[in-house]
């Protein structure tokens, strides 16, 4: 590895230029930069300004020892939001960014979450280290959340719960306990599926492979194909499931077509995996988004849930979600929480308080509580309104006889439009509606008043362009 | 429920099996769907974790633990390294509490994710705190710095990246060091090997054997420094010894990766506790940097630190950043805002600046104080031995220089917590409990060897 890195160096006209750099580089730091001297008195050190003809001191060697590594690709989901900001026409609309706006288009702050804040000041609480599992309070919150505080899970003690950063950080740490704990047992990820699971199993060396999921004729779930695929794999592998609002697509089971996949992934001893970023958000009920992973653990089945915090309590940039592990036995679960421990020290030692601060103080006073109930109802319900009114734009212009109630069947923030590459691009260069390549769209950067302009931009794309 | 259940031997078979691979070494292979997994069960007697031990305590995070669970009245704990007052209470500083209210009170503040990155004018900030803010390698775009999560999360990305793209994957580390380093670096896919440091027979620095293990590293090797305060023995080398290890290290080619969770907190000023850093970028070089906001700014639960990499050029840096995006991303896709606000709120507000230094010189303070009365009161005893590396070393760790026998002794006799390699943090001490900590120290001098 290292002679090849040498050899590239060698070889490459940007390497003899980046040493002329380097040497232009030296000449300017030599002559006229602030330097730091030590006067004789010990440990009392000065900074003098001087300017140095000739250094004679040693210096490194004047090739970058990083100078073979390549400029990483941008992020895919990251390019459409900085082409967005790029482009000054006034009918510009964001619909890959993956985070709520309100009606007027703005990023959203919970009240709850500000009145939260406001009492988490006013109470003046330390911010001593948390335990390596994060704070309590937030573990016992977010667990009972998800399955029900009278859920004999619970009772029984059989979910490790260990505060993770948000969703992603909560997936690696499952990933890594996978890796040590199951080498060699691959991890099953729809098709498609979020863009950033392929690089946490990659990352944590755990092998994947894609089930069927999206079926592009009927924009909808390609059942048979999901069941034939976990049915083929080796037994023993984890499935990774999205347990509402699916990601990319917004294509969710049904509770039968559940019932089903619980079937098959008993039959072959499969470990379900859940992945939980919409609680709340994609129904609007806690509950009700909760059933797919309330069914599987009323089953007795083990099973890891990821969750995450940032969507529906709109605390993004907080990071905080949850590992939860559901276990055959307490003593299982306290096992693998000591675990889920030792993988979480070496990476960042302990997680931050702010945000699980928050949650435990939402979900803890029932008044806030209530409130976020409230709010999270009229964030789903506002989704809801204008996936109603595109369709409702789309089926008035529309007189080909295309069924756009798939728009109204998936659920979530994203949609899966059916829209390809040549048509997604038309949208943006013609339209300038800014959505992801493979034709989703993030309805929570819609706006009621803008449904009739996408409607007319998706017609377009969909009936003029191929 | 399914009739074939697995039998119930399987569990032990898994766990042979688990043992069988790692003792085999054997390579992951990704394709090969023959590889049969472990059956899997949902009844109460077949768990699919039934082979997953329990993992045991943290060694630093379990003296809180056992502290906790003690009932003593004149418990003292001086394991974990964070600041306490003289009431041994926990500290948020004023300046935070200030920076806080305004953030809050902020209509226009947002809760979006962040880049990648992290906070942009808090990345600017830290550089600028530590390599100062005329420095050169900043102002032409050489140095690349990105949020992480305090100086463990600075650390570990840094070292992911190093050992995905740097041409060597070994990295020196001080013997002894802070207990999480090995840890982190192996994880990280890094081989972790030592130098000398700590020199028992003067409590000091081994500065000759230290210079020897770096002469004989491999060429291009990592070598982790502690910037200021060396955690756990509290014993910085001298500027004029900074200076040959600079020297030394740069003729062969060995990368620095430096460790500063303890700037300004060391000697009480941030300038004078970032010498060494600046030293080794000042000679044009290229080195790692994991900054902690952990202490100096008593940011410990909020996990705000970066991560910097000074490099020969802007596009070098700009390339490497690419990279190290690649790694935050799939690990946490974007840092924790609270604390860069905080952070960034402060740097950037002349008297809120101002204010913090006067705050942290206090801190830095009280700490130097207790090592005079702790000093003091060993002396007072006719405790045996030799205890001027109480004040000799500085930071907020002493390393005494008692065995684990002696401190198993001062835990269970007096009440004392403390890591079992003799370290103590003196930020737990206070005028008031400085008398029982120098009794338990006289007891365990005279009564354990």
């Amino acid at each position: 590895m290292a002679s090849a890195m040498i050899s590239l160096a060698s070889a490459t006209p940007s390497a003899s230029l980046s040493v002329q750099e380097t040497l232009m580089g030296k000449t300017r730091l030599a002559s006229g930069c602030v330097s730091t001297l030590f006067n004789k008195e010990k440990g009392k050190p000065s900074i003098k300004k001087k300017s140095f003809g000739q250094i004679s001191m040693t210096v490194a060697v004047n090739v970058s020892r990083f100078e073979g590594i390549v400029m990483a690709p941008p992020d895919p989901i990251l390019g459409v939001s900085e082409a967005f900001r790029a482009d000054i026409d006034v009918k510009k609309l964001n619909l890959g960014v993956g985070a709520y706006r309100n009606e007027e288009l703005q990023p959203y702050v919970l009240d709850v979450v500000k009145k939260a804040e406001n009492l988490m000041l006013e109470r003046g609480e330390n911010k001593e280290y948390l335990s390596i599992e994060g704070l309590a309070a937030f573990n016992k919150a977010t667990a009972e959340l998800l399955f029900g505080a009278d859920n004999p899970v619970i009772e029984q003690q059989r979910v490790a719960t260990v505060q993770g950063l948000s969703g992603t950080g909560s997936l690696r740490l499952a990933a890594a306990l996978i890796e040590r704990y199951f080498p060699g047992a691959k991890v099953l990820i729809s098709s498609p599926t979020w863009g950033n699971h392929k690089n946490i199993f990659n990352d944590a060396r755990v092998p994947w492979s894609e089930y069927r999921y999206y079926d592009p004729k009927t924009v909808g779930l390609d059942f048979e194909g999901m069941i034939s695929d976990i049915k083929a794999a080796p037994e023993g592998s984890f499935v990774l499931l999205h347990g509402c609002a699916h990601n990319r697509t917004g294509i969710d089971p049904t509770p039968e077509q559940w019932e089903k996949i619980a079937d098959i992934i008993q039959e072959k001893n499969h470990i379900p995996f859940f992945d939980v970023a919409y609680q709340g958000f994609a129904s609007g009920s806690l509950d009700a988004d909760a059933s797919s992973v309330r069914l599987f653990a009323a089953r007795g089945m083990e099973l890891l849930v990821a969750q995450s915090y940032s969507k529906n309590l709109g605390l993004y940039a907080e990071r905080i979600g949850a590992i939860n592990v559901v276990c055959s036995s307490a003593d299982a679960a306290a096992r693998v929480k000591s675990q889920l421990k030792r993988i979480a020290r070496p990476m960042y030692s302990n997680p931050p308080v702010h945000g699980a601060r928050i949650v435990a103080n939402v979900v803890g006073d029932p008044a806030l509580f209530d409130e976020w109930k409230a709010e999270m109802e009229m964030m789903a319900g506002r989704i809801k309104n204008v996936r109603q009114k595109l369709f409702d734009s789309l089926s008035a212009k529309d007189k080909s006889g295309k069924d756009w109630s798939f728009i109204l069947k998936q659920i979530g923030m994203f949609s899966f439009t059916g829209l390809n590459k040549t048509q997604s691009d038309n949208m943006t260069n013609k339209w300038h509606v800014y959505m992801t390549k493979d034709g989703r769209i993030s309805l929570a950067g819609l706006s009621l008043a803008k449904c009739e302009y996408l409607a007319d931009a998706i017609m377009d794309s969909f009936h003029n362009v191929s | 429920m399914n009739p074939e259940l697995a039998s119930p031997s399987s569990s032990s078979d898994r766990r042979i099996s688990v043992l069988a691979r790692h003792l085999a070494g054997v390579e992951m292979d990704y394709k090969n769907d023959s590889i049969s997994a472990f059956p899997t069960s949902g009844s109460d007697n077949n768990s699919v974790f039934s082979h997953v031990v329990r993992g045991p305590e943290d060694p630093i995070l379990g003296v809180t633990v056992a502290y906790n669970k003690d009932p003593s009245p004149v418990k003292l704990n001086l394991g974990v390294g964070a600041y306490r007052t003289e009431e041994g209470k926990p500290l948020v500083l004023n300046v935070v509490r200030k920076a806080e209210l305004l953030l809050v009170n902020d209509r226009s503040r947002v809760k979006e994710y962040l880049p990648i990155t992290g906070l942009a004018e808090f990345n600017k900030l830290s550089a600028k705190l530590m390599f100062g803010a005329n420095c050169p390698a900043i102002q032409e775009n050489r140095v690349t710095t990105v949020q992480c999560l305090s100086g463990t999360g600075s650390l570990r990305v840094g070292a992911e990246f190093l050992a995905k793209h740097y041409l060597q994957r070994t990295i020196y580390i001080p013997q002894p060091t802070w207990g999480n380093h090995p840890k982190i670096f192996t994880l990280a896919g890094l081989s972790v090997k030592t130098y000398r440091y700590y020199d028992p027979a003067t409590r000091g620095l081994n500065f000759q054997g230290l210079m020897e293990d770096l002469n004989s590293a491999s060429s291009g090797a990592i070598v982790l420094l502690h910037a200021c305060a060396h955690n756990p023995t509290g014993v910085d080398p001298t500027s004029q010894q900074w200076e040959q290890i600079r020297k030394l290290m740069r003729s062969k080619g060995l990368m620095p990766f430096f460790d500063s969770a303890y700037q300004g907190f060391a000697s009480g000023n941030l300038d004078a506790d970032a010498q060494p850093v600046r030293m080794f970028v000042a000679d044009g070089g290229e080195l790692l940097l994991a900054q902690s906001y952990a202490k100096n700014m008593g940011l410990y639960g909020e996990r705000i630190g970066a991560l910097s990499i000074v490099c020969k050029t802007a596009d070098v840096a700009a390339r490497v950043e690419s990279q190290l995006k690649l790694v935050i991303r799939p690990m946490y896709s974007n840092p924790p805002i609270h604390g860069a606000s905080i952070v960034a709120a402060i740097l950037k507000n002349r008297d809120l600046y101002n204010e913090w230094t006067i705050e942290l010189k206090a801190m830095a303070d009280r700490i130097i104080s207790m090592r005079q009365k702790l000093f003091e009161a060993l002396r007072a005893r006719g405790t045996p031995g030799d205890w001027s590396h109480i004040v000799k070393q500085i930071g907020m760790f002493t390393f005494t220089g008692l065995n684990s026998k002696q401190v198993a002794f001062m835990t269970k006799e007096y009440h004392i917590y403390m890591t079992s390699d003799g370290r103590i943090s003196m930020a737990g001490l206070s005028s008031k409990t400085v008398p029982h900590l120098a009794d338990a120290i006289h007891a365990a001098v005279k009564q354990v060897v």
